[in-house]
């Protein structure tokens, strides 16, 4: 049994899935027993809380504190709800798909030590639509839980009851947004909602309600079993715990590990990814995924955690790396992830309905040979536009400005050339 | 009061209101598209963004939403500084990538909220290169065109159409910025507030088709004050003219009366003025039974000879109308004496009516206006189908629903603005609504609990949920029905501002006395009940305030017709053949010699008459007319009428100058009747504070009936001359019929058009509002003539005549006809606008699946309705009334079957008849039998 590899351990090399048997038999839903019997709500709190979880789905937001904003009290008429976020499509991400593949029932232990830490009487796995393997080995994995008695009433004995669903995202990114994809359970469209108030007061159904991420929740029977401090002492930063890294790109080896969180990019890229491959050199890297800026070989011996990556300029986000490789056009490369989030902006609010077209457009001329001397000063302008936190409505066009801005930055030549040299020198013929 | 910072300035701001509400109300101009003082704030179109800074200190401050940033004392803001004006421009240019540059031939063009918003913002030259999206527009029905390239996704229509007023066939379909805002197929708007879209909308992707088909600019509208008489509602509108034709109506902000929304059947219907049928002419009817046209002045005197009464020789009577003015109804009372005046009520609704008024004069409860009603926090519904009786207050209705919702917001601290965060709070959470009525209704789905039951069986559920708040026991009520009343007599008397509604809709008196027993009994747990009554008609209460109880009726007259005691019978403005059946209306004007008819449109009863007299229409003349509320209100003519048409009170008063009648000797002008009314009838002693008289001048101005920018008034009328003629000049009222004069802070009731510099479109209200959303600067329009009664014993109105027995048990083969009411088609006049006439059926007959099995019809097919012949003894004869298209509609009561009142066929059934009915032969079909239908599908509550 591996203790610094927890959420990784019933991972097999085949990827065959973990089923009730053999998850109990390497351990599993004793956490549950034992905290059903000794911890009550609030100690389960305290633990998460003393043990500095971040969430795992991109903000890092301390998941204790999250947690903490649940009303306890005066809350006895109506439920209160536990979504799992599984809806993972930013791109580059894969990290909860191997979760959610290969070991479902650690992720339900999780949730149900989840709901009943902030006493909610129904949970729901939003589960993005194309993960049908996942979402049939959870279906199993839940009616296995109620034969059990983990799920249903009165669990283990206790008066604690809670029912599981697993709902099928209808298959749009904006609804990894956890408002939004509060608005996607209740049927409505999947427009995010404005904060105040927070869905741990009025979340879906208008209810209390906490949206994790599957990464998240997947800590939290290990914290609840193991406790906060052996929590802390897997980080090799100030932040806790381990990290489901991925990388994607050119690399030897692409792939998603659990390590250590703060981990050394460097590591991740050479020690498991393998590397560029053969003929190519990295450029830079998106280091938490689509929607996170560029970062480049200067920042390759940065421990990849929550803050230092903050500092560096881009966000941990999902942990998983997009490499930018010396033979993609970076601004192809941008262009391709602009028109992506362009794509799947709700239409709600005007900076990122209209504005993220009009950057594709900008890029799209660029590529086409069609660009002009001021054209960089509209994408500035844009980014500063469409980028700031509070000028759009949730965070999908500020995330999506992100490699837009610093690609600006550390790629500008290749900017510039698209426009003196009227093209993409990437592309035979410079046009695609 | 709180204190904030706007660009170095100090201002004190109300409590509780945010960025935007605050910076509108005291004069700055701030862009905004998605807001609406109506409806809250959601935060989409970002275009009201203002820069905040933490501190004194803090010199880059961060941008947020005005909507969005609720007012705090000693806040610091930037409206007017670089990176809130740059990124306010910024958003204007994004809205323009995908809108066309169509503004010369786009309906909103002059009055666009988008055109005024880009010039403030200052935004001009496009960098955006790429093309344009399109999109495909709808058919959405008569009233409303579509053009969705227009669309700058504002989310306005779906808030107001789905959230606000409780439609389901509009929605935001697709996203980013394809996002598509129409119906999931082509086809007629189904929400009775559709209209209100053409002013929600800040472009112009939903316009007035009407108002297409012969267009006008809004610069180019001479509009006035008015009041729609489409209801007794009394909404207040803004009816727009040009070329003599009335091209269009737009709400009138009244924030009593109907706040910034109209029904459909007031915004399009008032296009009958343009009628093919309306009256230019005075006719005389000849020898050969053939009218022929008259000047005005021989018009008046065949009048004045038709009325001269000789000793006992011509006796003259006059009937008049409850959708005419106070003021003609006055004046003809006066003219044939108040022995001799009916006042043009059917001789079925006539006591309803009486009662009704009788019944809120000597109620302790409060009579709610619009306001009240959204505050209502439990409401009952007895018998009235307000969505197709009075629109607008079904629409308010939706709103009182929401008061416990904003209950849960209060509790999260969330602002009463904070409009998406409350509904997805709240959700399906509303305050409690409970309606009797004798079928469905389109109010069904925001109620807890609807009961369709005999309009008898409304009166005793309605008397034992009085008894129980009254602390009585109940015994006599059936106990699934005794189970509702409790329910419902619980949730009154829990209630902080309980409701109580009803009215004559359902023609039962004993309803109407029930509601006010409950209203009343109420009053004596709590203090704040409130009940209001409908009426049918937009000066129903008016006249019966005017003449009191025991006029004379239609029956009366007739009799005394009939007995050959009446020579001379003067009509006003009322077609009797829908007051009566068609055979004793014939008898009664058959039995006298001079049937003189003032009317604006020809009718049944203007065909029959003698001397038929053109009167203008509300558009082109001055009345008084008292709401459902009591409120009196004032209208005026938008434009003068052509040829010989008067205002009725014109002909009438000529008439009785010319016959030297001592009356009218010092009544010279309009204000003159109002007052002399005022005087002689304490019950309207009240209308002359509807609206300041003639001689009231704004700033030493009379107030303008054209705009600054009013074109062509030479060009105009260039086909007949190029000289332009003076302008008419209005004795009778403040306004002009010019452009000169002074549009600002008037009182309410004098608002002729809302246009602010910079501010061209319907936004600019706020600009004549003492805060936005608020009351309008001059005063909001209109003089209540209700107030509660003091004490709280019960007057002898209010006491039902006995406790009712359930309704008799259902003869075999016979049904009892209750009225089943469209807001297209029921009222007399807006049905010849050529929009509604679109939307607006053959009379039909609703009866359950069960019934029409044992009648052996299909729903589509044919039902004669018969009357038992009670002369005959013995074997069963029947009189057919009517041959009706049957509609199943399984809500309905059992027992009853519902007639379409107003539409074509039912003219001759009476509410509560028990009526035989049998299918009809050789019924051809209007519409095609769909096969493998889910069984008929009950059509109540659609409108087409």
């Amino acid at each position: 049994m591996s203790l610094d590899r927890p959420l990784t351990r019933n991972v097999r090399a085949d990827k065959s899935p973990t089923d009730m048997a053999a998850y109990e038999a390497n351990g599993g839903y004793q956490g549950l027993r034992a905290a059903m019997g000794k911890l009550s709500p609030g100690d389960c709190l305290q633990i998460i809380k003393d043990s500095n979880l971040r969430g795992r789905g991109g903000a890092g937001f301390p998941t204790g504190m999250k947690w903490s904003f649940v009303p306890m009290e005066n809350v006895s008429t109506g439920h209160k709800y536990l979504i799992c976020n599984a809806d993972e499509m930013e791109p580059g991400a894969f990290k909860d798909r191997l979760l959610l593949e290969c070991d479902p029932h650690q992720l339900i232990e999780g949730m149900i030590l989840s709901a009943y830490t902030i006493q909610a009487d129904v949970a729901y796995i939003f589960i993005r639509a194309e993960y049908l393997l996942a979402a049939d080995l959870l279906r199993q994995a839940i009616a296995d839980c109620h034969a059990k008695g983990y799920l249903g009433k009165n669990i283990l004995g206790s008066d604690f009851s809670l029912e599981m669903h697993v709902h099928p995202s209808a298959g749009r990114y904006i609804c990894g947004e956890e408002t939004a994809l509060i608005s996607a359970l209740e049927g409505k469209r999947a427009n995010p909602r404005a904060k105040p108030p927070f869905p741990q007061v009025s979340g879906l159904w208008g209810r209390p309600t906490i949206v994790n991420n599957v990464e998240t929740l997947c800590n939290i029977h290990h914290i609840i079993e193991r406790g906060a401090d052996w929590f802390q002492s897997l980080g090799l930063t100030e932040d806790a715990g381990t990290k489901m890294y991925g990388v994607s790109g050119r690399v030897k080896n692409p792939g998603c590990w659990e390590l250590p969180i703060g981990t050394p990019i460097r590591e991740i890229l050479e020690n498991y990814a393998g590397g560029m491959e053969d003929g190519y050199k990295m450029r830079g890297f998106l280091p938490g995924g689509g929607s996170t800026d560029f970062l480049v070989e200067e920042h390759l011996d940065l421990a990849m955690d929550y803050d230092t990556i903050g500092k560096a300029g881009s966000r941990m986000g999902t942990g998983t790396m997009i490499i930018l490789d010396d033979k993609t056009c970076p601004v192809g490369f941008v262009k391709n992830l602009v028109e992506f989030f362009a794509q799947e902006s709700c239409g709600f609010c005007t900076p990122c309905r209209d504005g993220l077209p009009w950057s594709a457009q900008v890029l799209d001329d660029l590529e086409r040979g069609r660009g002009r001397p001021e054209d960089l000063e509209t994408l500035a302008r844009q980014v500063s536009f469409i980028g700031a936190m509070g000028n759009t409505h949730c965070a999908l066009a500020p995330g999506a400005m992100e490699p837009l801005a610093s690609g600006l930055k550390y790629f500008r030549d290749d900017f510039e050339r698209h426009i003196s040299e009227g093209g993409c020198s990437f592309h035979t013929g410079g046009v695609s | 009061m709180p204190v904030i910072h706007i660009d170095g300035q100090e201002y004190e701001v109300e409590a509780g209101q945010n960025i935007l509400q605050a910076c509108l109300s005291l004069g700055l101009d701030l862009p905004y598209f998605c807001w609406h003082p109506a409806m809250g704030s959601i935060g989409a179109c970002r275009q009201c963004a203002v820069v905040q800074y933490l501190n004194p200190e803090d010199n880059r401050g961060r941008i947020v939403m005005g909507c969005m940033t609720p007012v705090m004392d000693g806040a610091i803001f930037s409206l007017n500084g670089d990176k809130a004006s740059e990124f306010r421009r910024t958003i204007v240019e994004s809205l323009m990538l995908n809108h066309p540059h169509d503004c010369p031939v786009c309906a909103e063009g002059g009055e666009c909220h988008l055109q005024d918003m880009t010039v403030m913002v200052g935004h001009r030259d496009r960098q955006y290169r790429g093309k344009k999206n399109t999109h495909r527009n709808q058919y959405l029905g008569p009233l409303i065109h579509h053009e969705m390239n227009r669309c700058i996704t504002c989310y306005r229509c779906t808030r107001f159409y789905n959230d606000y007023a409780g439609g389901t066939d509009l929605a935001a379909m697709a996203a980013h910025d394809h996002t598509y805002f129409g119906r999931h197929e082509e086809g007629v708007l189904q929400s009775e507030f559709a209209g209100n879209l053409v002013e929600v909308c800040p472009t112009g992707v939903f316009t007035d088709k009407s108002l297409m088909k012969g267009y006008t600019r809004k610069w180019d509208l001479q509009s006035a004050p008015s009041v729609c008489t489409g209801c007794a509602v009394g909404c207040n509108t803004l009816p727009g003219e040009r070329y003599g034709k009335l091209k269009r109506v737009h709400n009138r902000f009244n924030a009593e009366v109907n706040g910034y929304f109209l029904c459909d059947r007031g915004r399009f219907g008032a296009a009958f003025v343009n009628s093919e049928k309306s009256l230019e002419y005075p006719g005389l009817r000849g020898e050969d039974g053939r009218f022929n046209a008259l000047d005005h002045h021989s018009a008046l005197m065949h009048m004045v000879h038709a009325c001269h009464a000789e000793e006992g020789k011509n006796k003259v009577a006059g009937i008049g109308s409850p959708r005419a003015s106070v003021e003609a109804n006055y004046l003809l009372r006066l003219l044939v004496g108040a022995e001799n005046f009916a006042p043009g009520f059917s001789d079925r609704e006539q006591p309803l009516i009486e009662l009704a008024l009788a019944l809120q004069q000597d109620s302790p409860a409060l009579i709610p206006d619009i306001q009240t009603i959204e505050s209502a926090d439990a409401i009952l519904i007895l018998g009235e189908d307000l969505t197709n009786t009075a629109p607008r207050i079904a629409l308010a209705l939706r709103q009182s629903v929401r008061n416990k919702a904003y209950e849960l917001a209060a509790e999260l601290r969330l602002e009463a603005w904070q409009d998406a965060a409350i509904r997805n709070l709240a959700q399906d959470q509303r305050s409690p609504l409970f309606i009797a009525s004798v079928a469905d209704s389109r109010l069904d789905d925001i109620a807890e609990d609807r009961v369709a039951l005999a309009p008898d069986d409304i009166a005793r559920l309605g008397f034992a949920v009085a008894k129980l708040i009254g602390g009585e026991n109940i015994s006599e009520l059936e106990p699934e029905l005794q189970a509702r009343a409790q329910a419902i007599a619980t949730a009154l008397q829990n209630a902080q501002r309980p409701l109580i509604i009803s009215g004559t809709g359902c023609g039962n008196a004993a309803v109407m006395q029930a509601a006010a027993q409950i209203a009343q009994a109420l009053c004596q747990a709590h203090n704040r009940a409130m009940l209001a009554l409908a009426v049918p008609e937009a000066n129903s209460l008016g006249q019966a305030m005017l003449t009191g109880p025991g006029a004379q009726s239609l029956a009366q007259l007739s009799k005394r017709a009939a007995a050959g005691k009446l020579d001379t019978l003067i009509i006003l403005e009322n077609d009797l053949y829908r007051r009566g059946p068609k055979a004793s209306i014939d008898a009664l004007l058959a039995n006298v010699a001079n049937v003189i008819v003032l009317d604006t449109l020809d009718n049944a009863t203007l065909s029959a008459s003698s001397l038929a007299l053109p009167a203008a229409s509300f558009a082109e003349s001055e009345g008084t007319l008292v709401s459902m509320e009591g409120r009196a209100q004032r209208y005026y003519p938008v434009f003068v009428p052509r040829q010989e048409r008067r205002a009725s009170w014109i002909w009438l008063l000529a008439v009785m100058k010319e016959s030297e009648r001592e009356e009218v000797s010092e009544l010279h002008s309009f204000d003159d009747i109002t007052r002399a009314c005022a005087s002689d009838i304490p019950a309207l002693s009240g209308i002359t504070g509807a609206a300041p008289d003639a001689h009231f001048r704004n700033a030493g101005l009379k107030i303008p009936r054209q705009t600054h920018r009013y074109s062509g008034r030479t060009a105009m009328r260039a086909d007949v001359s190029v000289h332009e003629p003076k302008q008419p000049v209005d004795e009778e009222s403040p306004l002009a019929f010019s452009m000169e004069g002074l549009n600002r802070s008037q009182p309410g009731s004098l608002l002729p058009f809302v246009w602010a510099p910079g501010w061209n479109s319907n936004q600019s209200l706020h600009k004549f509002q003492s805060e936005v959303g608020g009351h309008l600067k001059g005063g909001t329009a209109g003089a209540r003539l209700l107030l509660p009664a003091t004490g709280t014993s019960a007057s002898t109105a209010t006491q039902p005549d006995a406790t009712l027995a359930p309704s008799a048990p259902q003869q075999p083969g016979q049904w009892q006809m209750v009225p089943r009411y469209k807001i297209f088609g029921s009222d007399e006049l807006s049905v010849h606008s050529p929009a509604i006439a679109e939307l607006v059926d053959p009379g039909f007959i609703e009866i359950s699946s069960d019934d029409a099995r044992a009648l052996g019809v299909n729903d589509g097919e044919g039902l004669v309705l018969n009357k038992p012949d009670n002369a005959s003894q013995g074997e069963l004869l029947t009189i057919a009334v009517a041959t009706l298209e049957v509609r199943l509609n399984d809500s309905i009561a059992v027992g009853c079957a519902g007639y379409s009142v107003g539409l074509a066929g039912t003219e001759d059934i009476i509410a509560a008849d028990k009526l035989v009915l049998s299918k009809a032969d050789n019924w051809k079909r209007h519409k095609p039998q769909i096969i493998g239908s889910d069984g008929g599908g009950s059509t109540g509550g659609d409108h087409v």
